[in-house]
C-alpha cells in the first residue's frame, strides 16, 4: 500500500513537470515559429560580433 | 546594327545571371545593376558568402533585387520596452527559404546597438530590437533593404491582437486536458483490471479519490472555454453544442465524486476528462485555421501599403502615412506610382489607369481639375493631387454604403455543424431523461442507478467525434488552399463555396491580368533594344514591355527622364524609348498608352499596350463549365472590350458598362431566384457584388476594400485557384457529411447499450476514442488529392 502511494506521487510528480515544461516552452513562444526552427539548425551561428558583449537575447 | 550597339544591347538569349540576384545581366558582367553589385560586396566583406551557396531561389518569386523602395514613417509603429529598448516589427517580403532568414538575422546582429533580430519564417515577419535612438530605425531598415528585401512596419497597436490570447489559452487548457486524461487513464486501467483480478475495496477506493483530486481541478480549468460559451448560448435562449458538452461533463463529474465518496464500484473521470481532451484538440485546430488564413489575409494587405510624399507648405517633400494626410494637402505623385488618397489634381497632365477602381481597361487622359481616386496608376508625368475628406459623394464612400446594406442583407449562413448542433443537443437530452424516468418509474431501481444509466448515455452520445468532424476536415482543407497560394478568410466560406451553382466574374483584373501588356507589332530588332532599355526603369509600361521580350538584360547608361522616357547615348547617338513627345514624333496624341523608340538612322517603332487574359484562363472556364456552373460576366468597362473577353473565353451572357449599384442588384437579382452565387472580382466597383453574393474572390492585386470583403483571396497570376477552391471546397463538404455521418452512426449503435445500463467506463473511454480517431482519419483524406 505504502509503494502504491510512493509510485503514485512519483508518477504524478514526473508528468506535472512535463506538464510545467511545456507551458513554459508555451510561453516563450517556442511554437510561435515551427518551420523556421526547421531550417535554423543547418546555420551555424556566425563568429561572435566585434564590439562590447551584448546581453543574452530577451524572451519574447 | 554596329558591334558597338550589339555590346551595349546583349543578345536576350545568352544572358548571364547575376551573382546577387539570379537574374539577366550583360554577358561578363557579374551583376545586372549598381544595387546588386552592393549587395554582394556586402555581404562578402561580413564574411556571410555562404549564403549564395545555401539558398535556394524559386525562379517564380521576386529576386532578391535592391530596388528604389517607399520610404515608411517608422517612428509611429516602434514601442519602447520595459527595459527602455526599442522594438519594431515589420513584414518582410523576398524571405524565401532559411538562408534568407539566416542572412537578415546575421547583418542585423552585426550592427551596433541590435540586441535581438528574429525572423518568424512561418508569419514573415522580422522582430527588431535595439538599444539607443528610434531613429536608428531607419539605418537598420535601410541596411536590409539594401540586400533586396523589403520591409514594410506594422502598427503596434494594431500587432497586439486578441485571437492570439485566445489561441495561447485553448493551447494551455488542451495541455492541461492532456495531462490530466492521461494520468486519470493510468489509474483506471489499474481500476479496471483490479475488478476483475480482485483488487480490494480500499485500494480501489485510493485510487477513485487519485483521480478524482487529478480530474476535477483539469476539469474546471481545462471546461471553461466550454462553459463559457454554453452559458453564452443559454443566456440568449439558444442550445449549441457546448450545451450537451458542459451538461453531460459536469453531471458525470458530479456523479463520479458522490460514487467516490459512498465507495461505489464506477466512476467516469476518465471519460470526462478525456471527452475534453478530444474537444480541446477540435477547438484548436479551428482556431488555428482560421489564425492562419487572418494572418496570411493581413500581410497581403500590409504588403501593398505605401506611404504617400506629402508636398509641405515650404516647398518639401515628406513620406507620410496615408492615413495621418488630412483634406486639403498636396500629394505629389510619382510617374509610375499608385495614387494613395482620394483628391482633386491640382497641378500636371497624366494618364490614369483607373481600372483597379472602374473596371475601365484602358487608361485615360486627366487634367487639373479632375477627381481621382486611391488605386489609380499614374503611366504620365508626375502629378499634384489635393487630398479631399472622403465625403459621403465620393466613389469609396458610396461604395462602402453599398457594401454594408449588402452585407446586412446576406443574412447568416447557418453553418453545417450548427445546423447538426440544433437538432442533436434536444435529442440528445431527451434520451438521457427518458433513460433517468425508465429506469426510476418503471424499473423501480434506485436513483443512483438510474442517474448512472443516464449520464452513460451523456458520455456515450456527447458530441466528441461530432465536434472534430468539422474543424479537422477545415484545418485541412485551409491548408491545402494556403499551399496552393488561395487564403480563406472567413471559416464558414468553405461551407458556402461548396453549395454555388452560378459563378459571376468581373473582367478587368480578374478575368484579364492586372496590369497592361505590351501588344506585338513592332519587328524583333526594334523589341530587342527597346526591352534592353525598358528593363532599366520601374515604370508599369516598361516593365510591361521587358515582361513580353522575355528576360532581357538591362542595358548599361540608360538614363530615366520622368514622366518622359529612357535616353541611351549608342555609338551611333541617341536611343530613345518614351511618350510620342519625348521622342519628337509629331501627330500622336497621347491619349492611349503607347512607347515610342527612336534609333539613329532607322524608323521609329511603335508599342501599344492592350489588356491581356490572365494565363490559363480559357482552360478554367472549360473547367468551370464541366462542373456544370453558370457563369456570367457583369463588367463596368464599355461593350467592345467585355464582348471581345466574353467571346475569347466562351461565356455566352455578359453584361458590360454596369455602375456599382447595377452590379449589385444584378447578384441580388440571381440569388432571388434561388441561384447560389460565387463573385469573382477586384475592383472598387466590385466591392458591392463581393458582398451580396453568397461567396466572393479577389485576386490579391484588388482594390484594399474588395479584398477586405472577399472571403477568399487568391495569389499570382493565373485564374485556375477558382476551380481549385471549388474543388477543395466540394471535396471537404463531402467529407465533413461523412464524419458526421460516422460519428452519428457510432453514438446510434452505442446509445441502447448505455441505456440499458451496460455500458461500463472502460467501454465508454474505447468508444470515444475510436470514433474520434476514425473521424480524423478520414479528415486527412482532404489533403490527400488536394495537395
Amino acid at each position: 500500500m505504502n509503494v502504491m502511494l510512493w509510485l503514485i506521487l512519483a508518477s504524478l510528480t514526473v508528468a506535472g513537470g512535463g506538464l510545467g515544461v511545456f507551458l513554459w516552452s508555451l510561453r516563450s513562444g517556442q511554437y510561435d515559429d515551427l518551420e523556421g526552427a526547421a531550417h535554423r539548425i543547418l546555420f551555424d551561428d556566425a563568429p561572435p560580433p566585434p564590439g562590447p558583449k551584448r546581453s543574452a537575447p530577451p524572451r519574447s | 546594327m554596329s558591334a558597338a550597339a550589339a555590346l551595349a544591347f546583349p543578345q536576350a538569349d545568352a544572358p548571364a545571371a547575376c551573382r546577387h540576384c539570379g537574374e539577366a545581366c550583360a554577358p561578363g558582367g557579374a551583376f545586372c545593376c549598381a544595387g546588386c553589385a552592393a549587395a554582394y560586396r556586402t555581404i562578402s566583406g561580413l564574411g556571410l558568402a555562404s549564403y549564395y551557396e545555401r539558398r535556394i531561389l524559386d525562379p517564380a518569386l521576386r529576386a532578391p533585387r535592391p530596388e528604389q523602395t517607399e520610404r515608411f514613417d517608422l517612428a509611429r509603429c516602434i514601442a519602447t520596452r520595459a527595459d527602455g529598448a526599442q522594438e519594431l516589427t515589420m513584414a518582410v517580403d523576398g524571405v524565401q527559404c532559411g538562408a534568407c532568414v539566416w542572412l537578415i538575422e546575421q547583418v542585423l546582429a552585426r550592427e551596433p546597438g541590435v540586441i535581438q533580430a528574429r525572423v518568424n519564417m512561418t508569419t514573415r515577419r522580422l522582430r527588431l530590437a535595439w538599444h539607443g535612438s528610434p531613429a536608428l530605425a531607419d539605418r537598420l531598415v535601410a541596411t536590409v533593404e539594401r540586400l533586396g528585401y523589403r520591409l514594410i512596419p506594422f502598427d503596434a497597436v494594431q500587432l497586439e491582437t486578441s485571437a492570439d490570447r485566445t489561441g495561447r489559452a485553448l493551447i494551455r487548457a488542451l495541455a492541461v486536458a492532456g495531462f490530466a486524461a492521461g494520468n486519470v487513464m493510468l489509474m483506471s486501467i489499474g481500476i479496471w483490471a483490479g475488478l476483475t483480478q480482485g483488487m480490494g475495496p480500499g485500494t480501489r477506493s485510493l485510487l477513485h479519490w487519485v483521480s478524482a483530486l487529478i480530474a476535477l481541478p483539469a476539469i474546471a480549468y481545462a471546461g471553461m472555454p466550454f462553459f463559457r460559451s454554453a452559458w453564452a448560448a443559454l443566456r440568449r435562449g439558444r442550445t449549441s453544442m457546448d450545451v450537451p458538452i458542459s451538461v453531460g461533463v459536469l453531471l458525470v463529474s458530479a456523479i463520479s465524486l458522490a460514487e467516490t465518496i459512498e465507495g461505489g464500484d464506477h466512476t467516469y473521470f476518465d471519460s470526462a476528462i478525456t471527452l475534453l481532451f478530444f474537444l480541446l484538440i477540435g477547438r484548436v485546430l479551428d482556431h488555428r485555421a482560421r489564425g492562419q488564413a487572418r494572418a496570411g489575409a493581413e500581410q497581403l494587405l500590409a504588403l501593398r501599403s505605401a506611404d504617400v510624399t506629402v508636398l509641405e507648405q515650404d516647398g518639401t517633400a515628406v513620406r507620410r502615412a496615408q492615413q495621418s494626410v488630412a483634406p486639403g494637402t498636396l500629394i505629389l505623385v510619382a510617374p509610375g506610382e499608385r495614387i494613395g488618397v482620394d483628391g482633386v489634381i491640382a497641378h500636371g497632365q497624366a494618364l490614369l489607369d483607373a481600372s483597379l477602381i472602374t473596371g475601365e481597361s484602358l487608361p485615360a487622359p486627366t487634367g487639373p481639375g479632375a477627381r481621382v481616386f486611391a488605386g489609380a496608376l499614374n503611366l504620365g508625368a508626375a502629378l499634384t493631387v489635393r487630398a479631399t475628406a472622403t465625403g459621403a459623394a465620393t466613389l469609396l464612400a458610396e461604395c462602402a454604403r453599398l457594401i454594408a446594406a449588402a452585407e446586412e442583407r446576406r443574412g447568416r449562413h447557418v453553418l453545417l455543424a450548427d445546423r447538426v448542433a440544433r437538432h442533436y443537443a434536444p435529442a440528445v437530452h431527451l434520451c438521457a431523461l427518458t433513460t433517468f424516468l425508465v429506469w426510476t418509474l418503471v424499473l423501480h431501481a434506485p436513483v443512483m442507478t438510474a442517474l448512472l444509466a443516464a449520464s452513460a448515455v451523456l458520455i456515450i452520445t456527447c458530441p466528441c467525434a461530432l465536434a472534430l468532424a468539422v474543424p479537422a476536415v477545415q484545418v485541412i482543407a485551409t491548408g491545402a488552399l494556403f499551399r496552393r497560394g488561395i487564403l480563406l478568410k472567413s471559416g464558414t466560406a468553405l461551407e458556402r463555396l461548396a453549395e454555388i451553382d452560378t459563378v459571376v466574374f468581373d473582367k478587368t483584373g480578374t478575368l484579364t491580368l492586372p496590369a497592361l501588356a505590351a501588344a506585338p507589332g513592332a519587328d524583333a530588332p526594334a523589341w530587342h533594344v527597346a526591352a534592353s532599355l525598358a528593363a532599366a526603369s520601374r515604370h508599369p509600361l516598361a516593365r510591361a514591355l521587358a515582361a513580353a521580350a522575355g528576360r532581357a538584360a538591362p542595358a548599361e547608361g540608360v538614363i530615366e527622364h520622368p514622366g518622359q522616357g529612357l535616353s541611351l547615348h549608342g555609338a551611333d547617338g541617341e536611343i530613345r524609348l518614351g511618350s510620342p513627345r519625348f521622342c519628337g514624333i509629331a501627330g500622336a496624341d497621347g491619349d492611349t498608352p503607347e512607347l515610342w523608340l527612336t534609333r539613329p538612322g532607322q524608323d521609329p517603332a511603335r508599342f501599344t499596350f492592350a489588356e491581356a487574359l490572365r494565363p490559363g484562363a480559357a482552360a478554367t472556364i472549360r473547367g468551370l463549365n464541366d462542373l456544370g456552373l453558370d457563369l456570367r460576366i457583369i463588367s463596368g468597362d464599355r461593350d467592345a472590350p467585355v464582348r471581345r473577353a466574353a467571346c475569347a473565353l466562351g461565356i455566352a451572357r455578359w453584361q458590360a458598362g454596369r455602375s456599382p449599384v447595377d452590379k449589385a442588384a444584378l447578384i441580388e437579382g440571381l440569388r432571388a431566384r434561388g441561384a447560389r452565387v460565387l463573385m469573382v472580382g477586384d475592383g472598387l466597383n466590385d466591392g458591392p457584388c463581393l458582398a451580396a453574393a453568397d461567396v466572393s474572390m479577389s485576386p490579391s492585386t484588388a482594390a484594399d476594400i474588395s479584398q477586405t470583403v472577399a472571403d477568399l483571396v487568391f495569389q499570382g497570376d493565373r485564374l485556375d485557384p477558382v476551380t481549385i477552391a471549388i474543388a477543395t471546397a466540394r471535396r471537404a463538404r463531402r467529407v465533413m457529411r461523412q464524419n458526421l455521418a460516422l460519428a452519428i452512426g457510432y453514438n446510434i449503435l452505442a446509445l441502447p447499450l448505455a441505456a440499458c445500463g451496460l455500458v461500463t467506463p472502460w467501454l465508454a473511454a474505447a468508444a470515444m476514442s475510436s470514433s474520434s480517431l476514425l473521424v480524423m482519419a478520414n479528415s486527412l483524406r482532404v489533403r490527400g488529392r488536394a495537395a
